[in-house]
């Protein structure tokens, strides 16, 4: 089925927006996506209309408001594919889910001396957490490296996997190359050493179809904002049996079962993972986003988005001067890039003048740039709403920066 | 030229350009002609922090006046720092420290540059003074 791009972008009122007299041209997904609609009047008529706080009220209101939170904790179980509801917890986005499984993995599973494998392509939340744990348990960080297109050197992760391996935590999708990694193979090769592994997806799960069972992870994170769905509220999928085995992360309301001064027992699966009151009103409209992404399909967003990179590729590559980072034969919808020696804060700054949105910088992955010595990248990235005229025009504003900076 | 005429003279500088890309044409190109920095000073010592680029900036007080250097990563903010080296080079650290940098508000940079790279200048005007209030301090008090 084709996509009715003039429709979506009707959905999208910021669409419309002019910035310094100029068409914005927002290509700065792969940070956060806008938002359509739907979305925004979820969270309005939220707070207008089903505002209460959840789980134990005995109101209407209340009642209502908790079933639009479990209401949405379902769409999210079919969005991704996950086997029950109760393996869904909704957490402020990636970064906290992955502290979350860091902390509480961590410190139930790992003992000093014992070894968690990374990629050299993850975002810093995707590493720092594991630095944190290094606080609390000696654990060593083991690397699994890229070559020079940005693919991961997969052949080299049997090498780096040993007794001590704890966990491996990978991205699905770099936020910087781009590149789409072999999640399944990986999971293949990690379970065959009954090693569990987490699956970074902020950057793949707005963009490809999600099945945690399939790809058989055991721990999944995505944010919502990403995918459409508002800031503050995302996800992490963990299978049950290890969800049941770590301890929570954060103490409070909702998790527990009974507390006394002397002994708390916690509450059952998902709420053992949700201190306080959780952002009903933000899950309730990340549902609303899911069903929208849904609704289009995200197979032919895949699908639209695969032509918008191509599209951009090929256009971008007849740039003069122009280097791309990350040339994996498996990318998913953005372009890193360089032009000649024009810094890339140079390249964002007049781009922005014409209306252009991109990110320039290290992209929170300075591994990344330490990989191929640089101190950062222009990054277009790509969302369902985005056309070939956008890469036209951004493709003539590089030009057109390219020309200010010839020496 | 008095740093109040060196002013004046950028400020003409940039007045015709309605276009704000051939304002940071100008910029740019400034930057590029921009002479640098000494390579022993091209480093984290003088690197002055509250930038998203990399500026670096030393200074020498020679009979009485002060002479700076500067140089960035990038051009946008090298052009900058050229502009501010031309105009506070020469002077005596109390005319430095007396003069008001009204250039930045009139030819717009401090409303047009995004705000990390306008925080940036501010801080590169500040390191600057404080060059001139140390040897003011040292040689003059």
């Amino acid at each position: 089925m084709a996509i009715d791009i003039e429709k979506i972008r009707q959905d999208f009122p910021i669409l419309k927006k002019e910035i310094y007299g100029k068409h914005l041209v927002y290509l700065d997904n792969a940070a956060t996506t806008q938002k359509p609609r739907c979305v925004v009047d979820t969270i309005v008529n939220g707070y207008y209309d089903c505002n209460a706080n959840i789980h134990r009220g005995v109101h209407f209101l209340s009642q209502q408001a908790t079933e639009a939170h479990e209401s949405a904790r379902k769409t999210v179980q079919q969005f991704i594919h996950a086997q029950h509801a109760h393996e869904i917890i909704f957490t402020r986005g990636t970064t906290e889910a992955i502290n979350l499984v860091a902390h509480s993995f961590g410190i139930s599973q790992c003992n000093d001396g014992d070894e968690i494998i990374i990629s050299q392509m993850e975002h810093h939340s995707n590493i720092v957490p594991w630095q944190l744990l290094q606080q609390i348990r000696n654990i060593r960080l083991r690397v699994l490296p890229f070559d020079k297109k940005g693919v991961l050197q997969i052949d080299q992760l049997e090498n780096l996997i040993n007794e001590k391996t704890k966990l491996i935590a990978i991205a699905h999708v770099s936020n910087t190359l781009g590149s789409i990694n072999p999640v399944k193979q990986i999971v293949q090769i990690a379970h065959s050493h009954n090693i569990p592994v987490l699956v970074d997806g902020a950057q793949s799960t707005p963009h490809t179809p999600i099945d945690v069972q399939d790809l058989d992870v055991d721990f999944f994170a995505f944010s919502g904002h990403k995918i459409y769905g508002p800031t503050g509220i995302g996800v992490l999928y963990g299978k049950e049996k290890w969800l049941e085995a770590i301890p929570p992360y954060q103490g409070g309301g909702e998790m527990i079962q009974k507390v006394s001064f002397e002994k708390t027992t916690f509450n059952e699966l998902p709420f053992k993972f949700e201190a306080g009151t959780p952002d009903y009103i933000g899950s309730t409209a990340l549902a609303t986003a899911l069903n929208y992404v849904s609704e289009i399909g995200i197979d032919n967003i895949a699908h639209y988005e695969h032509e918008l990179l191509q599209y951009a590729t090929n256009k971008l590559s007849q740039i003069e001067g122009i280097r791309f980072i990350g040339e994996s034969e498996h990318k998913s919808g953005l372009i890193s890039f360089l032009v000649g020696n024009i810094h890339p804060y140079d390249m964002g700054t007049i781009l922005d003048k014409l209306g252009i949105a991109v990110r320039t910088g290290h992209h929170c992955a300075e591994p990344v740039m330490k990989a191929f010595d640089i101190e950062g990248t222009v990054r277009a990235s790509f969302a369902l709403y985005n056309t070939t005229e956008e890469i036209d025009i951004l493709a003539a504003g590089i030009e057109r920066v390219a020309k200010m900076f010839r020496r | 030229m008095t740093i109040e005429e060196k002013q004046d003279q950028i400020i003409s500088e940039f007045e015709f350009l309605e276009d704000w890309l051939d304002k940071y044409q100008l910029i740019i190109d400034k930057g590029m002609a921009n002479k640098g920095i000494d390579d022993e000073y091209k480093t984290d010592e003088f690197l002055i922090e509250g930038c998203q680029s990399k500026v670096w900036v030393h200074a020498e007080y020679k009979n009485g006046f002060v002479f700076y250097q500067g140089e960035s990563n990038t051009d946008i903010a090298g052009g900058i720092v050229s502009m501010l080296v031309d105009i506070l080079t020469g002077h005596t650290p109390t005319e430095i420290l007396d003069a008001e940098l009204y250039f930045i508000d009139q030819i717009g940079l401090k409303e047009h540059l995004s705000p990390t790279r306008s925080n940036g200048m501010l801080a590169m005007v500040k390191q600057m003074r404080m060059y001139a209030l140390a040897f003011k301090a040292q040689y003059e008090d």
